[in-house]
Parts: C-alpha cells; structure tokens; sequence
C-alpha cells in the first residue's frame, strides 16, 4: 500500500475542515488533501477510491474545483460492488452535470446496470439517468428504461416512471412510446408507482397533444378513480400527514386532471362530482388539507366546471385571504390572480381585502397584491383605488416605492376620467415619490398640461404649493420648475382659479426664488439646472421688474464647470443683455404639445427614446449651435427656413418675423428687380400632357423625417436639447448660401422662430430638381387661417458656363391642386450660379391633409440659340403642404 | 417540478445542494449566494415563499438549518413545504433526532435519502416506511460487502502473517 496516498479519513478531514479560523486556513487544508486525492488518482489506487471520491464531493461542496475526480466516478461505476457503484452514482450526480462530456463515457455502464440482477444496483442507475441525463443519453437508453416499466418490483417500477419524465423532457419525440405504460401504471396499488405515474402520465400530457388525447381516453376514469379511493380511504398511518391520507397523492392527481380536463367539457364533467366532493371534505386546519384545497380550486378554475363548483373554488379562496397565515394569504393572492381571467366579478368582490394585503409587512405578500389591484382597476374604481394606493406610498418602504409608484402611474394614466384628476393624482404621486418616477411618466404629465390651459393656471400654483413641502422631488421640481417657466404669470396673478381652489399669494420675486433655489439645491442633476436656467430666462421676459435679479443668478452660473450649464449661462446673459427689445416675442409660452403624437411615440418606443435623448444631450453639450433650439423647444424647420431666407435670394417679407429678422440682423439682402418676360400659364396644357394625377407619392423620402423630428422634440420638450434638431442647424449652417453665421445669430434664430410659428407652421425648403446645368429650390410659406394654400418661391441656379435665354419653367400638378404661376423675375438666367431666377408659385392643396403635394416640372431655354428641354417630377415636398 | 434542493445553516454555509435543472458551476454558486442572502434576511414571521427569477422558492427552517426548494412558478407551494417536512421527518427517523453535524459527517447519507424521495425533481414515494426500507436495505448490502472485504484481508493478513 502506498503511504502517500493513504491519508486521513472522510470523518478527520471534515473535522480539520470544520477546525479551521480562516478562510486561508480552509484552501491550505482543501489544497492539501486535493493534491493527496491527484496522487492517488494518479497512481490508479483503488483501495481508497471510493473514500477519496467521497472527499471530493465534501470538497466540492464547499465550491472548490473538482473537475480532476470525474473519472473517478466513472470507475467506481464500472466496479462490481454495490458499495463502490453507491458512491461512484453519487459523485457522478454531484460532480457531474449533463452537459459534460464525459457524461457520455458513462452510458455503457449504466446500460450494463439498468439490466443488473439486483434491484437496488438497477435502482442506481434509473436515479442517476434520472437526474442528470442528456438528451443523447435518453435516446440511447430509453427502451431499457421503457422495458423496466414492466418490472414486477414497485420500487424499480417507481424509478422507471420518473427516469421516463426525465427522457420525455429531454426527447419529446419519445413521449408515445411512453403512453401505453404510462397509463398502465395507474391501474396499480402501491402509492410510490401511482405517485410515479401519475407523474408521468401529467408530463406526457404536456409533451404531446397526441399523448394528451390518448390519456384523456383511457385515463379520465383511472383518475377519478384513484382520487376518490385516496380521499374516501380510512386511517393509513403509513401514508397519513395530519389526518390526511395521502395529501401528495391527491395532489399529484388534481394535477392530472386539469391536464385531462382542460378544454375539454365530458372529461371535465366526470370529475365535478369527485372535485366537489374534494374541495368540500377536506380539513382546512393544517397545511396539508390547504395544500390539497389550493391544487383542488386551481383544477377547478382550469377545467370546464360547473358554475356552482367555480363559486365553491371562489369561497376557498376568500376563506384562504382572510387565513392569518402569511404563506395562505400568499398563495390565495396567486390563486385570485388565475380566477380573475374566469370569473372578474367573484374577484372584485374580495377588492378591499386584496388592497389591505399591499400594505403587507411580507415583500412577497406585497408583490403579489400589486399585481393583482392592478388587474382589478377598471373606469369605476379607479378613483378610490388610487387613493388608497397614493395614500400607502407615505408610507411604504423604499425598496416597495419604485415597484408601486411605476403601478400608480400606470394606473392614472389608463384610467384617469379626467385630466384635473390626472394632474391631481400625478402632483400627489410627483410630492410623494418624485425621485420614483420615470421619465416618461413626467413628460407625459408636461404635455397633458400643455394640452389643457384651463388647467394651467391650477397646476402651476399646485405646483408651487408642492414644491414648498417636497422641494427633494427632482421630477416634481422639473414639472415645477417648468410650468413657472411658462405659466408664471399665471401663478402670480392666479388666473384660472378653480372653484374651491385655495387663493394664494405669490408675488414675482417668490416665483424666481423656488427656481432660484431648484437652480442651486445640491441633489439638482444637470437637467433640472438646465431647465431652471431657461425657465429663469422666461421669466425675465413675464417679470420685467426680476430681470436684474435674474441677470444676477444667471450670471453667477457662467462659471459653471458643466458646459452645458456654462453655455446656457452665457447664452442667456448675452440675451438679457443685449436684446431686450426682443425679448419678449423670443420667449412667448411654447406651443401646444401634441399629446397624440406623444402618446403614439410613448407607446410605440419609449424605451428607445429615451436612450437616443440621453446620448442626444450628451452629443450637444459641445455644440454652440444647438443650443438655442434647445431653449426654444422648437424644430430644426423654421431655421432652415430663416437661413435660407438670409441667403442672396430676393427678399420676401411675407411674415412680420422675417422683416424683424431682417432689420435685426442688419444682413442687406440684394434685390434683384424684376423686369424680364413672364412666364406663360400654360399649366392646363401641360397637365394633360402629362398626366400626373395618378403618379405614386413618395415624398416620405425627406418629409417623414422632419416630421418625426418635430414629434421627437415636443415629446421630450425638457430635455436639454434634441439629436435631429442638431443635425438640422449643423447642416445648414454649413451650408455655403448662409452668411457665416455667428453664434449669437444663430441664438437669435433659433429663439425667434417660436414668435411666428404658433399660427402659422414653415416648413424646410427643398431642392427640388438638380442637374448638371440647373439647380432649383422650393422655398415654402403659407399665410396664417389658410392652410391649403402654399406659396412656393422657385430659386432658380445656372450650374454650367453658358448664360440662359428665354429661360422658361412649366409645373404640372395633379387634378386635387391648383396651380398658379406669377411671372419670373427675369428670363435670363447668367452662369456659374451667379445670380438667380425666382418665381412664385401658389398652389392650392384641395385635398390637404389627405394627400400629398406632388408635380412635374419642365424647363425650357436656350444656350447659344440652342433649344435645350429638362423635365423631372418633384416628390419630396415637406409633410403637410 | 424542483429545480432543486438547497439545505444551508444560518452562518450561511452550503450543506447540501442537489440540481435537477442543469445550472453551471458559476451559476450554482452565485444561486447559492443570492438565494441564502435573500432567504436569511426575512423574518420569522413572513410567508415561507420566496419569488425568484420567475421560479420560486420554498423554504423552512429547522433550528439552524434552512432547507430550500426552488419549484416553477405555477407548482403548489403549500405541497413543496409539505415535502420538505416529509424529508426532515425521515432523516430525523435515520438519523434519530437529526441535527446539523449529522449532515456535515454523513453528508451522503443524506444525499442517498433525498435519491429516494426526489428522481428527476418529483416525488418518487409517499411513504416514510418504504423509504426507510429501501436505505435499510441498501445500508446492509453495504456492510456485508465491507464484513466480506474485512475477512478477506484477514485471510490474506493471516496466510501471509
């Protein structure tokens, strides 16, 4: 014998485990016997394989790595001895899981002992094949396995069973040739095997529909059977737990019913009579008797029951709710949440029960509850369940508020009945849980407020009266802060109020200061600073006498170490500085928000916008130009639209805002005059000729976009700023036809654009037909109260070095439009684009709204008393025209 | 089904686990980690449920040992608490009046008894009686075989004494 390796016994080494102080005490001595384990794995000793083997697995409990005993096990199997083959199957289960490889090596013995003469060696095997079998494992060895079914031994004929759920699991595809077995074993006497197959037969039921049908045939009656010998049996003490034969019997065979009943109303007919019986006798006072009472009702709700069994199941239940016993009352809750898809009414009525069981001092029980009020909220309990809900939050624990304040205002904002409940409900769930609500949930409420300017009035001064209790709120202090921003004046001359609302006193200089303070408190993120610093800006312009002050604290933030504080600091002082004249119609109250297009936008993809918003900000905190638009909440549109107007085009003054622009801007816009030829309408002509009614739209090319754009920007209005608006004015700025823009231009534009745009939208020019000689663009505007009516300012450029003559351009429309062509500025067109033609056109969208602009466009001209032709279709007109 | 069985002491130590779905080494340890965190730090008085990366566990205690099974979310609770007493009472009749060393030393002991309540996750028996049988049983082909192995070597020891 080899004295290396004979070592100590199982007994002293768990004892010297257990003696060690410290963890490194522990891995010396683990490392210690493992090495000692090595060498005598690799001298091949087998007097103390088994020994070392049990070792390994104590090791292995403890998490060590035993990877190196594996093959142990499977010589210990290969041995003759039931003592060896004992410990080698439990290393084997222990060390080894199903997707090992080695795994495979140990089929031949177990096909070997699975056809063993001694039934406890053949029980070995079944249990190992049971619980840590693969699939190819399950193919190799499930006609073995199927044979054993037939054994006359119980206790082989119990593991067979139970190896057989394991194969089907694995191999659905085998599952038929289980069912003829299966179903025999339930004609059997011995409670193991009937356990057993009931089991499987419950198994082939979910396995295959086939296997289903067969035992719905030949089982339903066995079923029924075994379940009333169980529950009509007298005393057994062999099987009794609390006075009850046989609880898991009963229950594995409730199980088997559903199965066999479900969906199907002869089976289910069968068993009422055998589940009233069940769900009426049996004791209720031990856990055993409830155990068999829950699977009962649960096989009562699955199948298709009479009406008077579902109430019998519903009375259980309501009895199990009001059970002192935590873990009842649990599974109760889970049970009522199954029953409320089968009988809604039944489960209503236990509402205020369930609604105490939220305010559990168990988190399972809690959870549960949740779930469940939250499938009971309909249109008419809404109000009052709220309440509750809202009352509880108080009070709740932290680590409960998240879960339920995501309920609540899910809740409030499927249900609300109207939108001064909503607002009241979310200004209550903001002061109590602010820090709780997600994003969207707030920027939802902004755009309900936007929406509702009865209301704006209220909500601003709720708001403010919120604010003084739970100023640590950060989304109740950007909803706050925001609505001072736009409804200050509201708040300070309480216009709106609402009858029994509270009066209140607010004078200017207290509306700066919670800004003021949301500004400067420590917890305040970037965004809720961000969005102080605007709405002190706004201000200034609703409270001319705070401007000073506001200067102040604007100031005191240029020296911000986060640019994008720092930015808007600066940005804002130059406006307070520099252009008060302008400031008023710079900062006039935002636009209404679309609320269905936000709604459509939330629900289509909230997710994905918000990480699109967040790295948005993140991209513009180092670009100047955005952040005008970020302030102005505005679309990258009407920048477009400004800039392009600054360009060396003739002038157009078609809303007051551009002239402003103009003077502002002191830009001196070259006129060019108009005298040449007009242009003929020959519009009717052409349309015939070619025939554009039915030409397919496709102008979803560019519009789309834009208009997702605009969507995007109102939806996440607070944010800093938005990723297309920045696209857009990065674009155009670089555009060569702009006049080197500078930054507070830029600023300027942006801001400005919100003074027109309420009443009357501007949308991007386009390009509308380019080639290598000729360029055109289309310049929209549309006069306020007419919405179908577009005028377009054709640009037109010379891109070759030939001058045109009698330069002339034809536009065709479909048969919904009407068109109107004014003469052209000139038919000259010089070369090298130097110098332009622009013409007006006036079209009239009959069908506006409904269909989209299209038309066809031809230009004719001569270069060198040549005749030249270019024809195209125009398609990617803006949305909306 | 079980997902599996999970006994351990109050300090947190493992003293059986037992794996029926196929969870990776890494996996079981951090299963372990979580789920003795979670289950040690309710109170007495709470429901014995615990709800768990969409399965759940079930638990009781017995003085300093906790046992554990993890069941899918739709298996009876109030049964699984039941089977967990049922194995307590049968190591308690092998063991006579267990306690927690009797599971540190005879560690396999205990995994043999569970491999004759629970096959694939599933009950495999209802009655303690028959269980103490068939461990009686197989104990027994044991000792004979080491009674056997003993007075071989005996022989041997005398022939070459």
């Amino acid at each position: 014998m080899n004295p290396f390796s004979s070592g100590t016994r199982l007994r002293d080494m768990i004892r010297a485990i257990r003696a060690c102080k410290t963890a490194a005490e522990e891995r010396a001595v683990v490392r210690k016997e493992c090495a000692a384990i090595r060498a005598a794995i690799s001298e091949n000793d087998q007097d103390y394989r088994h020994r070392n083997l049990a070792k390994l697995m104590f090791i292995h409990m403890l998490g060590y790595p035993t990877h190196f005993g594996q093959m142990e096990c499977l010589k210990l199997i290969a041995s003759a001895d039931f003592p060896e083959k004992r410990i080698g199957y439990l290393g084997l289960m222990l060390l080894l899981d199903e997707r090992q490889e080695v795994l495979m090596l140990v089929t031949n013995s177990l096909k070997q002992d699975l056809n063993h003469s001694n039934q406890f060696i053949v029980g070995l095997a079944l249990c190992a094949l049971g619980n840590i079998c693969s699939a190819e494992m399950a193919r190799d060895l499930a006609p073995e396995v199927e044979r054993l079914l037939q054994s006359r031994d119980p206790n082989i004929k119990k593991k067979a069973a139970l190896c057989s759920i394991r194969i089907i699991r694995k191999v659905p595809d085998l599952a038929e040739n289980f069912m003829g077995p299966a179903a025999g074993l339930l004609k059997e006497k011995h409670h193991g095997v009937l356990i057993a197959g009931v089991q499987l037969c419950t198994d082939l039921c979910k396995a295959s529909t086939e296997a289903l049908q067969y035992l719905r045939k030949n089982c339903t009656d066995g079923s029924i059977r075994i379940l009333r010998d169980v529950s009509n049996s007298p005393y057994a003490p062999e099987y009794d737990i609390s006075g009850i034969t046989d609880p898991f019997l009963h229950i594995r065979v409730l199980k088997l019913m559903r199965m066999l009943g479900q969906g199907d109303a002869d089976a289910s007919e069968y068993m009422n009579d055998i589940l009233a019986q069940v769900a009426t006798k049996t004791e209720s006072n031990k856990n055993a008797g409830n155990a068999i009472l829950y699977e009962c009702v649960e096989t009562i709700m699955g199948i298709e029951a009479t009406s008077g069994l579902r109430v019998l199941a519903i009375n259980i239940l309501g009895r199990f709710l009001s059970n002192r016993d935590n873990n009842i009352r649990y599974v109760a809750l889970n049970m009522l949440m199954k029953a409320f898809t089968v009988d809604p009414q039944a489960v209503q009525r236990h509402r205020s029960t369930i609604l105490e069981c939220v305010k559990d001092s168990d988190a399972s029980i809690r959870k549960r509850a949740l779930e469940l009020v939250y499938l009971l909220v309909n249109e008419t309990n809404v109000q009052p369940l709220t309440k509750e809900l809202i009352d509880y939050l108080e009070v709740s624990e932290q680590e409960f508020k998240e879960d339920l304040t995501a309920k609540i205002c899910s809740i409030i904002e499927k249900y609300s009945p109207d939108k001064l409940w909503y607002i009241d409900q979310m200004l209550k769930v903001l002061s109590e849980a602010g820090n709780y609500v997600k994003d969207d949930v707030w920027h939802a409420l902004i755009v309900v407020v936007s929406n509702a300017s009865d209301l704006q009035g209220y909500t601003v001064r709720s708001l403010y009266r919120a604010l003084q209790s739970s100023p640590e709120q950060e989304s109740l202090v950007r909803v706050a802060v925001w609505c001072i921003g736009e409804y200050g004046e509201m708040l300070v001359n309480n216009v709106g109020v609402l009858d029994g609302e509270e009066p209140i006193t607010v004078t200017e200089s207290d509306a700066v200061d919670v800004v003021e303070a949301a500004l400067r408190h420590h917890s305040s993120d970037i965004t809720t600073r961000a969005m102080s610093l605007i709405s002190l800006l706004k201000l200034s312009s609703r409270f001319p006498p705070t401007t000073e002050r506001i200067r102040e604290i604007i100031t005191h933030e240029k020296g911000s170490l986060l640019l994008e504080l720092q930015q808007r600091s600066i940005e804002f002082h130059a406006i307070i500085q520099k252009h008060q004249n302008i400031k008023s119609s710079l900062l006039e109250r935002m636009p209404v928000l679309d609320e269905s297009t936000y709604v459509r936008k939330k629900v289509g993809s909230s997710d994905a916008t918000f990480s699109a918003d967040k790295t948005g900000q993140r991209v513009s905190a180092g670009t100047p130009v955005n952040i005008p638009n970020g302030v102005a909440k505005q679309q990258a549109a009407p920048l477009v639209d400004l800039l392009d107007l600054s360009s060396d085009d003739v002038p157009v003054a078609s809303s007051s805002a551009t002239d402003f622009l103009n003077d502002l801007l002191g830009v001196d816009l070259p006129s060019q005059s108009s005298s040449g030829v007009v242009s003929t309408g020959t519009t009717d002509l052409l349309m015939d000729l070619l025939s554009i009614g039915t030409s397919p739209v496709q102008n979803d090319l560019l519009a789309p976009d834009n208009h997702t754009s605009s969507v995007a920007t109102s939806g996440k209005i607070p944010s800093v700023s938005s990723p297309p608006s920045v696209k857009g004015v990065a674009l155009e700025t670089k555009s060569p036809q702009a006049p080197g823009p500078s930054p507070v231009l830029d600023l300027l534009d942006g801001l400005s654009d919100m003074s027109f745009s309420d009443e009357n939208p501007t949308f991007p020019s386009i390009t509308a037909f380019q080639s290598n000689s000729l360029k055109i663009t289309f310049t929209f505007t549309k006069q306020p109260g007419k919405p179908q009516v577009t005028q377009i300012k054709a640009s037109f450029t010379n891109m070759s070095s030939n001058t045109y003559t009698d330069f002339l351009f034809q536009a065709a429309v479909p048969k919904f439009v009407q068109l109107h062509l004014d003469p052209a500025s000139s038919n000259i067109l010089s070369a090298s684009g130097n110098g332009s033609i622009t013409q007006t056109l006036s079209v009239t969208n009959t069908q506006h709204g409904q269909k989209a602009l299209a038309m066809r466009i031809r230009i004719a001209y001569k270069v060198n008393n040549q005749d030249m032709l270019e024809q195209g279709q125009v398609n990617n007109f803006p949305q909306g025209l | 089904m079980i997902n599996f069985v999970l006994l351990f002491s109050r300090q947190g130590k493992v003293r059986l686990t037992k794996w029926y779905s196929p969870y990776s080494q890494k996996e079981r340890s951090k299963v372990i980690r979580e789920l003795s965190g979670a289950i040690l730090s309710r109170g007495p008085k709470l429901c014995k449920f615990v709800e768990w990366r969409g399965c759940k566990v079930v638990y009781r205690r017995y003085a300093s040992l906790y046992f554990c099974m993890c069941i899918d979310s739709e298996d009876n609770e109030l049964e699984i608490l039941e089977i967990i007493h049922y194995f307590v009472e049968i190591l308690d009749r092998y063991f006579g009046s267990v306690c927690e060393l009797d599971l540190i030393f005879n560690f396999h002991k205990a995994y043999y008894i569970l491999d004759e309540i629970l096959i694939a996750g599933e009950l495999q028996e209802s009655s303690k009686k028959t269980i103490a049988r068939l461990i009686a049983a197989q104990d027994a082909l044991v000792e004979t075989a080491k009674e056997q192995a003993n007075s071989i070597s005996n022989v041997i020891a005398q022939a070459t004494k």
